[in-house]
C-alpha cells in the first residue's frame, strides 16, 4: 500500500496525503475555543433538569409539581402525564423495544426520569426539582442477573402486553451438535465462569442538548452531543412525528463519546418538548451522576465459557452460555439481525471448527443500554472470553501462554478464513504479529526474570492477549439499525480555485476526522491538505449516514471518501481530454496531474481542471460543468484490524496493588492514514484496558441501588496507573477496502483486558479471579477468598 | 451579591448568586467557554483554572470565593496572539484528541514549568494526575508537557 513519505510536502509542510500530520481540528481546542453542546448559548435561552427516581423499582402513586411551577423562575414542569398528551411518554429504543421518556406507571431503575423543569437558569431548574413531590411505593428489585429469570422474579415490564417474565431473548451461534461431540471426545476440557461487569463509558463531556423550536417556520434544531446525528435526525422524526425535514440536528465539538453518544436520551426529547411548550430554546445538560447512572451503560456478560483440546496444547473447540443483563429497556445500540452484537465471533483468532454460544438476555432494575464504551458491538466481550479461556487452557496443560497461542493461531495462508460462527476474517498474518509483540517485550528475558522474582517472593505477572476485532458495520443487506441500512454518504466538491471541501456523515468525538479525511483525499488527487476542508456534524450540510461508532468511521467513510475522489479525479479526466486536445486514453495521472503519454511536460494540475471545469472549455458530450461527486459507500465486508498485546505487572503482595510496569501493543490495522492520530487512538484504548481489568465497576446493592454514581466512586485511570506505552505495528492491508486500511478505533479497548488480568493472575499463579482487581479483590484472591460478585455488593 | 476579580488580565465586577460556582461564572457570566465542567466531585479537572498562579479547580470554589483574586483561564494562556509553549506542545506531540479536558491540563501544566522548568516524566504523571482524560491514555500528554519544557523560549506558531 502507498505510504507518501517520499512525496514532496505540501506548501504548508503537510503530506500530501498519508502520513503523520499534526490536526487540523488542534487550533481551536488549545485556545479554549471548542465549541462543546454546553458551550451553545442562544438569545433567550432556557435551562431544563430532569428529575430522577431514587428507587429502582417502584409505583408512582401521585407527582405533585404545584409548588415547582410557583417557583419564580420556572417556566415549565413537564411530567409523564402531559408527554402522555403528546404521545411522546414512551420512545423506541435502538433495539425496538420502548423507553419511557417520563415516566407515567413505575420506575424501573434508579436514576429513571420521572419530571422534566425548564426555568431561566440552571441553578433554578434545580431547585425546582426539590419542589416536585413523588409519592413512590417500592416495589422488590431485580439487581441480579441471574435472578432475573426465577419464578417468583417481579415483572419488570409489565407495560409489555403479555409479559410474564424477564426474558428479552435466547439467542444462538455455531453448530451446537458438532461442538457437543468435539467435547464429548477431547483429551481436555476447561470448564471457566467469568463475569465481565457492567461498566460505562464516561466520556469526560456529559450527554445534554439545546433544542429550539421555531414556531413561525416550524424549523427544530438541535444541538445535541451525538455520534449519529443523521440516525438521531429520522429518530427524531419517528419519535415526534415531526416532519425530518424540518429537523436539523447539530454535532458540535464532542468531548469524547465512546458508545456513550449514540443513543437518544429521554433528556433530548424533554429538551424539545420543552422548547415546544415555552417557544423559547432549552439546554439540558446532564450532571455526572446522571450520566453514570442513568445514560448507556456497557457490558454486564455472565459467562460460563468451556474450551476443548489436545494434551499436547491443540485447541478443539469452544463453547460458552451468556446471561446478558440489559437492565429494564432493551436498549442496546447494535445491527437488527445480532441481538448480541457480534459476540459471536467469539471463537477469537484461532484455527479450530466446533464453536457454539447461546446468549440469554434479561431485563434487570438497572439503567438501559449495553453496547458502548468502544466495544465494537460486543466482541469486548468475546475476546476476553477467549483470551481468558486460552489462558485458562494453558494453566491447565501447565504450557507457556505465548506457545500455546503460537500453536493454535489461525495462519496467513488460512485468509480469507471463515470462522466457525460464520464471519469472514478478510486478512492476516498473526504470527508475525504475536513475534512482533514478543521481540519488543524481550519475551524470554521477562520469563527468566519472573523466575527469579519468584525465586525471591515476589509477584510478577506476564500476560497475553491476542484480539481479532471485526468493524466497519457494515453491508447493508446484513446490517441496519432500526431500519435503517448501514451505508454512509459522502460529497467532495471542488471550488474554481481548486480548494476543495469534502462532507461526510461520520461525526468526530476526538478522533481528528477534520484531519484524516482531508488527508485521503490529498492522497487521491494530490491537492494539499490544508486546502480541503472536511464538514461533519450538521444534518443539513452533511449527506445521510449512520455516524461513527464500532470503528466505522474509516472503514465505511473513509472509503466513501476515497471513492468519491476518485469520481472526482475520473471527471477530472475528461475535463482534462478536452482542455488538452487529446483521447482519454492518452491520459495519464500522477499526483495531483493528468497528463499526455510520452509528453509529460503537457498536462493540468488537478487544480487547473477545477478551473476550467467552472470556466467556458468546451467539455465533452455528456460532462457536466463543475467538479463534484457524491457517493454512497455500501461495504462489502467488515475489515477485521488484529493485535497482540503483552502486559507486564508488578503485584504489592501485601497491599494487592497492582503496578502495570510496561505494556507492549502490536497493532496491525492496515495502512495507517495518519500514524500520530492512530497511535493516540491505541494509547487511549489501551488506558481503558487498564481501566476495566483494574479499577472500574458499577456494582448495585441488593434495593438496586447505584453504587457508582460519581467520579470518587466510579475509578477512572490516571496519568499515575498508566506506563509509558510501547507500540509496534504490522501492516496487512483489507483486500476489499479501497485504500486497504481496517479502523482502529476501538482495537485497544478490546484487546488490553485480558492482557492486563492474564498478568495479573499470572503474578498471583491461580486461573482465575474477576475484573475489576482493585487492591482489594487482589489482596481477597491472594488470601484464596475472591470476590465472586464484583457486580453485587453483597456476596 | 457583586464581586469584582480579574480574569486574564481585565478586571470585572458581576452580581452573582453567592453559591455561584466560579466555573459557572466564567462559563455562563463571563462566556469564558474554554473551561469546562465534568463531573460533581472535584475529581475530573477539566476546569482548572489558575488562581493567582496556582491551579485550582474551578468547581470547588464559589465565585464569591475569587473575588479580589486574578483568575488566568485556557484564553489567557496564549500571548499576543502567540501560542504558549504548552499550547504547541500539545500540537506538536498529538497531547488531546476530543479536547474536552485539554484546557484543564493545560493550565496545570503551565503552573508546573513555571516552578520547574525541566520536569522529568514522573513529576509530570505526578503533577497532572488531577486531571483526567479519557481519550489520550496520557502518553502524548507527557510528552506534550516535555515538548514545552524543552522549547521554552519558541516564537511560536501564531494562534
Ligand atoms: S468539574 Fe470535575 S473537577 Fe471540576
Ligand atoms: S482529549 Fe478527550 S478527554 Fe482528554
Amino acid at each position: 500500500m502507498t505510504v507518501t513519505e517520499d512525496r514532496p510536502l505540501s506548501p504548508a509542510g503537510n503530506p500530501m496525503g498519508f502520513g503523520r500530520m499534526i490536526r487540523k481540528e488542534d487550533v481551536r481546542f488549545l485556545r479554549g475555543k471548542g465549541n462543546f453542546v454546553d458551550d451553545v448559548n442562544l438569545p433567550g435561552m432556557l435551562h431544563g433538569a430532569v428529575l430522577r427516581s431514587p428507587y429502582a423499582h417502584a409505583r408512582i402513586v401521585s407527582i405533585d409539581t404545584s409548588a415547582a411551577e410557583a417557583h419564580p423562575k420556572v417556566k415549565a414542569v413537564i411530567t409523564g402525564k402531559i408527554l402522555e398528551g403528546l404521545k411522546l411518554a414512551w420512545m423506541p429504543t435502538l433495539s425496538m423495544d420502548v423507553q419511557s421518556v417520563l415516566c407515567t406507571d413505575k420506575v424501573r431503575f434508579q436514576g429513571q426520569e420521572v419530571a422534566f423543569v425548564v426555568a431561566e437558569d440552571r441553578y433554578a431548574a434545580r431547585d425546582a426539582l426539590e419542589l416536585i413531590e413523588v409519592e413512590y411505593e417500592p416495589l422488590p428489585t431485580v439487581y441480579d442477573a441471574r435472578k432475573a429469570l426465577d419464578a417468583d422474579a417481579p415483572i419488570i415490564r409489565d407495560d409489555l402486553e403479555g409479559r410474564t417474565d424477564n426474558k428479552i431473548y435466547d439467542w444462538e451461534a455455531g453448530d451446537k451438535a458438532k461442538c457437543d461431540e468435539v467435547f464429548a471426545s477431547a483429551e481436555v476440557v476447561v470448564k471457566q465462569s467469568m463475569i465481565y461487569p457492567r461498566v460505562h463509558p464516561a466520556p469526560m463531556e456529559t450527554c445534554g442538548a439545546v433544542a429550539s423550536m421555531d414556531k413561525v417556520t416550524g424549523q427544530l434544531t438541535i444541538w445535541t452531543t451525538t455520534q449519529a446525528p443523521h440516525a438521531h435526525r429520522t429518530l427524531y422524526a419517528l419519535v415526534a412525528g415531526l416532519p425530518e425535514h424540518k429537523i436539523r440536528v447539530i454535532s458540535p465539538d464532542i468531548g469524547g463519546g465512546f458508545g456513550n453518544k449514540v443513543g437518544i436520551y429521554p433528556g433530548y426529547v424533554c429538551a424539545i418538548v420543552g422548547s415546544i411548550v415555552t417557544g423559547k430554546p432549552v439546554k439540558w445538560m446532564e450532571d455526572r451522576s446522571e450520566n453514570l447512572m442513568s445514560t448507556s451503560f456497557a457490558r454486564d456478560y455472565h459467562m460460563d465459557g468451556e474450551i476443548a483440546a489436545t494434551k499436547d496444547g491443540k485447541i478443539l473447540g469452544l463453547r460458552v452460555n451468556v446471561l446478558a443483563d440489559h437492565g429494564a429497556f432493551n436498549g442496546v445500540a447494535q445491527p437488527t439481525k445480532y441481538p448480541a452484537g457480534f459476540f459471536h465471533i467469539f471463537t477469537g483468532s484461532y484455527d479450530y471448527s466446533a464453536a457454539h454460544c447461546n446468549v440469554r438476555a434479561v431485563y434487570t432494575n438497572k439503567a438501559p443500554g449495553g453496547v458502548a464504551y468502544a466495544c465494537s458491538f460486543r466482541i469486548t466481550e468475546a475476546v476476553y472470553l477467549v483470551e481468558r479461556m486460552v489462558d485458562c487452557l494453558a494453566f491447565e496443560l501447565k504450557m507457556d501462554p505465548a506457545e500455546l497461542r503460537m500453536k493454535n493461531l489461525l495462519r496467513p495462508e488460512q485468509f480469507p478464513y471463515t470462522t466457525p460462527t460464520g464471519w469472514e476474517y478478510d486478512s492476516g498474518d498473526y504470527p508475525r504479529a504475536l513475534k512482533e509483540a514478543m521481540r519488543i517485550a524481550g519475551y524470554d528475558d521477562l520469563r527468566k526474570e519472573q523466575v527469579a522474582k519468584r525465586a525471591n517472593g515476589e509477584m510478577m505477572g506476564i500476560g497475553l492477549s491476542f484480539f481479532t476485532e471485526g468493524v466497519g458495520a457494515g453491508p447493508r443487506k446484513h446490517m441496519d439499525i432500526l431500519g435503517l441500512g448501514m451505508a454512509d454518504g459522502c460529497e467532495l466538491r471542488l471550488h474554481p480555485t481548486g480548494k476543495a471541501q469534502l462532507r461526510i456523515s461520520v461525526q468526530s468525538q476526538g478522533q481528528g476526522h477534520e484531519t484524516t479525511f482531508a488527508q485521503i483525499v490529498a492522497q487521491e488527487l494530490g491537492i494539499p491538505p490544508e486546502d480541503i476542508e472536511v464538514i461533519h456534524g450538521d444534518t443539513d450540510n452533511t449527506p445521510f449516514g449512520l455516524g461513527t461508532y464500532g470503528s466505522r468511521s474509516t472503514p465505511v467513510s473513509g472509503a466513501a471518501a476515497a471513492v468519491v475522489a476518485r469520481r472526482v479525479k475520473d471527471k477530472a479526466k475528461l475535463i482534462a481530454s478536452a482542455a488538452l486536445e487529446c483521447s482519454v486514453d492518452d491520459l495519464e495521472w500522477e499526483q495531483g496531474r493528468w497528463f499526455v503519454k510520452g509528453d509529460p511536460e503537457k498536462g493540468k494540475t488537478i487544480q487547473e481542471l477545477a478551473f476550467a471545469a467552472h470556466g467556458n472549455l468546451e467539455l465533452p458530450e455528456g460532462v457536466e460543468g463543475h467538479l463534484d461527486a457524491s457517493v454512497v459507500y455500501d461495504p462489502p465486508n467488515l475489515t477485521y484490524p488484529f493485535g497482540a498485546y503483552i502486559c507486564v505487572v508488578d503485584v504489592d503482595k501485601g497491599t494487592g496493588h497492582v503496578k502495570v510496569r510496561r505494556f507492549i501493543a502490536v497493532d496491525d490495522c492496515g495502512p495507517r492514514i495518519n500514524p500520530m492520530i492512530v497511535e493516540g487512538q491505541i494509547h487511549g484504548g489501551l488506558a481503558d484496558g487498564i481501566g476495566m481489568a483494574l479499577m472500574e465497576v458499577m456494582a448495585f446493592d441488593e434495593n438496586g441501588n447505584h453504587l457508582g454514581g460519581s467520579f470518587m466512586d466510579y475509578l477512572l485511570p490516571t496519568s499515575m496507573e498508566c506506563p509509558s506505552w510501547e507500540l509496534g505495528e504490522t501492516v496487512t492491508p483489507s483486500p476489499h477496502h479501497p485504500i486497504g486500511v481496517k479502523g482502529v478505533g476501538e482495537s485497544a479497548t478490546v484487546g488490553s483486558p485480558p492482557a492486563v488480568v492474564n498478568a495479573v493472575l499470572d503474578a498471583l499463579q491461580i486461573r482465575h479471579a474477576e475484573m475489576p482487581l482493585t487492591p482489594a479483590a487482589v489482596w481477597r484472591a491472594i488470601q484464596d477468598n475472591p470476590i465472586s460478585r464484583p457486580d453485587l455488593a453483597i456476596e | 451579591m457583586q464581586v469584582t476579580m480579574t480574569v486574564n488580565g481585565e478586571e470585572f465586577t458581576r452580581e452573582v448568586e453567592p453559591r455561584m460556582l466560579l466555573v459557572h461564572f466564567l462559563r455562563d457570566d463571563l462566556g469564558l467557554t474554554g473551561t469546562h465542567w465534568g463531573c460533581d466531585t472535584s475529581n475530573c479537572g477539566v476546569c482548572t483554572v489558575q488562581i493567582d498562579g496556582q491551579p485550582v479547580k474551578s468547581c470547588t470554589i464559589l465565585a464569591a470565593m475569587a473575588a479580589g483574586h486574578e483568575i488566568r483561564t485556557i484564553e489567557g494562556l496564549e500571548q499576543n496572539g502567540t501560542l504558549d509553549p504548552v499550547q504547541q506542545g500539545f500540537m506538536q506531540e498529538h497531547g488531546l484528541q476530543c479536547g474536552f479536558c485539554t484546557p484543564g491540563v493545560m493550565m496545570t501544566a503551565r503552573w508546573l514549568l513555571d516552578k520547574n522548568p525541566d520536569p522529568d516524566t514522573e513529576t509530570i504523571r505526578e503533577c497532572i494526575s488531577g486531571n483526567i482524560c479519557r481519550c489520550t491514555g496520557y502518553e502524548n500528554i507527557v510528552r506534550a508537557i516535555r515538548w514545552a519544557a524543552e522549547h521554552p523560549a519558541t516564537e511560536g506558531a501564531s494562534a
